[in-house]
């Protein structure tokens, strides 16, 4: 009782502590853009003509001071950045604030008799170069203040007289100081181009109006601000957007943690039964479940899901011929039933990859802890609840909030087992009764027969706020990230 | 007579036989279970591996008999054979599975050479190096990690239309950038172990002279074999297993697929009852080599595994 009141008293002051630290950076935010700009004013008064030149020609002052490399490599940006604003940045960005104007349309020659379409704006591509062009300013912004402070730096380090790093020096800190810009730059690209970039893109979608009605080329999209949410938000009915949203996102949580739940414990059970003394032949039963795990997931889901088909499927047929049953079983079209022959399977798909990982830690739990609870007259079930258990969550945190993350967009097992059925009628078409949120959202975009990218983008944005949230709430009881220093 | 130390030496045996007793039956429901499991999840590849031979009901998925009685290496044949000319009637005309084994092994190589340098470069930057951007850019990672993988798909394939790699062979080009392109955002579990490597190391080196390429190459790397294994088999393993980015960039042109497309496509609905068979050559083709190779490395893959997501 001590320690709830303990805790409890402590929480209200964990928040005002969070509000102070949020206060405080936004009160540091906004001095460092003022410090910023007094930075750069301060240059400029105090800088000499080789400094004040690089405001002009980028990289000179780097260069003035023996910095060849630098220097050109900073020029070079320069008459780039330059060249692609003219002749292609400035187009896509002027267009940036409509998403583009004018239509594609016929081209008539003067008998009237179509010869052609015109080129016409394509608002996607308009989107995506505006954002890539944005992003490209960014960058060159910031670099182009670092060389100023470059330029400066070198200014006041000669005026007192000692030595400034040369070229020479520049690379050798690429495999030294600076080995992580070289390690990173590959990396990063690949992140932005592929990762970033996309995601922006796909996260402005959220606020246009691009929908089948609105298909580029031949059509135009536009900015329409919140409208997007506030109609999923806003409509109620029985099979309304919002409805279908509110109905898949509880499935979607139940689904989560039913799986996890049913993989973890099943696959900690496994392990502990293979790993029992006196069991033989421990290789050859770890081998047999391993072996699913290397087997391709998209090979076992579309085999097991041809399994359970309602006609003709192997298991109706063996239960038929059996006399068990005579009336073919709706495993998958059910909608009690595929939810949980949903779970089922995929405890099939996950327990050995769970008992791979925990059978590990397992052997890791100190055997006197078992000794002392044995002495006391615990059983092997009040063991695994009383010592494994406990043990084994603390240990494996982390993991079961990637897993529990990773099951809320666990798309493949449900989109090959039942690719979302059942329909019904209190969900939106195409949303059936096992859909999640991820498998909804590749129905009505990816998949190219609703094309509904406006809603897509919306409901990936909320499925990212629901991860979001709950991984920060994990993620601030848990210390492993904390302190990682700790173990080096 | 018995003495005191008797008695008590047949009262602790007896105890001990009972306990025997119930130690063995324990151990064979132990058994039996294990068994029984294994069955479990073992029978449905056997059940599509002996599928791939069978030579009666063809067109029909799942027989009477669940135990086929004729055997036939026909449709080994015609799935290896590859030629599509082999096929006769035009519905199987988009079939050649060696040319997707061939795709699919090529982009698997490339993009696991190149996803295992990415992750490791981005892993010993985050776990040796100090900079200024470390922590918000470890914190950008996570965060982006959080949005549903194919929310971007519609954006990815603009941009690889817009450098020209959605034409013929370049879509091969295109689906090993997809796949490798974000390997530095798995930076996660070899970074957990590249933390574990003592930092005394390091300094040692430095103290002789070493920068910290030198450091990277020659100390680090030789000491995370489990990790580099790890990284590469898990890189290796992601083209075999994707269908949903394939399918965008490949829309419909099976020639540059992958194994994953094309054996998707075998099931769907159209193509089911004329395709089951095929189609279980064409997983067992598919499973036994990854099967194989998992197995091999499995040590490893444990090791990676554990060493990084099981941070107490």
């Amino acid at each position: 009782m001590a320690e709830m009141t303990n805790i409890s008293a402590k929480k209200p002051n964990k928040f005002v502590m969070w509000l102070q630290s949020v206060g405080n950076s936004v009160v540091r935010f906004f001095k460092s853009i003022g410090d910023f700009f007094v930075g750069i004013w301060q240059i400029m008064r105090h800088g000499n003509w080789k400094t004040r030149l690089s405001f002009l020609i980028m990289g000179f002052g780097c260069f003035m001071y023996g910095q060849a490399l630098r220097g050109s490599l900073y020029l070079l940006l320069e008459i780039g950045f330059i060249l692609y604003m003219i002749f292609f940045g400035s187009t896509y960005l002027g267009k940036f604030g409509t998403l583009g104007t004018e239509k594609q349309g016929p081209i008539f020659n003067d008998d009237g008799l179509q010869i052609g379409t015109s080129a016409g704006d394509n608002s996607l591509l308009i989107l995506l170069f505006g954002i890539i062009t944005i992003l490209f300013i960014v960058v060159f912004a910031a670099l182009y203040v670092k060389q100023l402070k470059n330029a400066f730096s070198n200014q006041e380090i000669s005026e007192l007289g000692l030595p400034i790093e040369h070229t020479k020096d520049d690379v050798r800190q690429m495999l030294n100081k600076n080995f992580h810009v070289t390690l990173l730059a590959l990396p990063t690209l690949g992140i932005v181009c592929f990762t970033i970039i996309p995601l922006i893109f796909m996260i402005l979608i959220a606020f246009t109006n691009y929908d089948k009605n609105h298909l580029t080329p031949a059509q135009l999209f536009t900015w329409v601000g919140f409208d997007n949410f506030k109609s999923l938000f806003a409509s109620t009915g029985t099979s309304s957007m919002g409805a279908t949203f509110w109905r898949l996102l509880g499935w979607t949580l139940l689904w989560a943690v039913l799986s996890t739940v049913t993989t973890y414990i099943g696959g900690m059970v496994l392990a502990i039964l293979i790993n029992k003394k006196g069991v033989r032949f421990k290789k050859v039963f770890r081998s047999f479940f391993v072996i699913t795990i290397a087997v391709p997931q998209f090979v076992s889901l579309l085999v097991v899901s041809k399994f359970f088909s309602t006609e003709g499927g192997l298991i109706n047929q063996i239960l038929m011929s059996w006399g068990w049953i005579d009336k073919n079983i709706r495993w998958l079209e059910d909608v009690t039933l595929a939810r949980t022959m949903v779970v089922v399977i995929n405890m099939w798909i996950g327990i050995p990859y769970s008992m791979l990982i925990t059978s590990g830690i397992l052997m890791n739990i100190p055997e006197d802890l078992y000794e002392s609870a044995r002495i006391d007259g615990a059983g092997p079930i009040t063991q695994f609840f009383k010592i494994t258990l406990p043990y084994m969550l603390f240990v494996t945190g982390p993991y079961l909030l990637t897993q529990f993350i990773g099951n809320i967009n666990n798309f493949n097992v449900i989109f090959l087992l039942t690719g979302g059925g059942p329909t019904s009628p209190d969900l939106m078409a195409p949303a059936g009764k096992t859909d999640l949120l991820v498998t909804w959202l590749y129905d009505i975009t990816v998949s190219g027969n609703y094309m509904d990218y406006k809603t897509g983008s919306v409901i990936g944005i909320l499925v990212f706020i629901v991860c979001a949230v709950l991984s920060l709430a994990v993620y601030s009881r848990t210390s492993s990230v904390k302190n990682e220093e700790d173990f080096q | 007579m018995m003495t005191n130390a008797n008695i008590l030496k047949t009262a602790k045996s007896k105890k001990h036989s009972s306990m025997k007793a119930k130690r063995i039956t324990s151990l064979t429901i132990i058994h039996i279970i294990l068994t029984v499991m294994a069955l479990m999840w073992i029978l449905p590849f056997a059940y599509v591996l002996i599928h791939s031979f069978r030579g009666n009901d063809i067109g029909v998925p799942f027989p009477k008999t669940v135990f086929p009685t004729e055997f036939t290496l026909d449709a080994w044949a015609k799935m290896l054979g590859g030629n599509p000319e082999t096929y006769a009637d035009a519905k199987y005309d988009w079939l050649n599975f060696p040319r997707w084994f061939g795709n699919t092994l090529l982009i698997a190589c490339c993009s696991c050479v190149l996803s295992t340098l990415m992750t490791l470069a981005t892993s010993y930057a985050f776990s040796r190096m100090r900079f200024k951007a470390r922590k918000p850019y470890m914190k950008l990672i996570l965060i982006l990690g959080m949005f549903p993988g194919f929310l971007g798909m519609i954006a990815v394939y603009n941009i690889l239309r817009a450098l020209g790699l959605n034409e013929g062979a370049l879509k091969i080009v295109a689906l090993v950038f997809v796949y490798s392109a974000g390997a530095g955002m798995g930076y996660y579990v070899s970074k957990g172990f590249f933390d574990t490597i003592p930092k005394g190391l390091d300094e040692a080196a430095k103290l002789d002279g070493a920068n910290q390429a030198q450091i990277f190459f020659k100390i680090t790397l030789p000491l995370s074999k489990p990790i580099i294994v790890y990284t590469a088999l898990t890189a290796f393993m992601g083209p075999w297993m994707d269908f949903v980015f394939v399918k965008l960039i490949c829309m419909g042109d099976y020639d540059y697929g992958t194994v994953a497309l094309g054996l998707q496509n075998m099931l769907v609905l159209e193509n089911y009852s004329s395709h089951w068979i095929l189609f279980c050559v064409g997983a067992t083709c598919v499973a036994i080599p990854i099967t194989v190779l998992f197995m091999f490395l499995q040590k490893y893959y444990v090791a990676g595994v554990t060493g990084g997501s099981v941070k107490g």
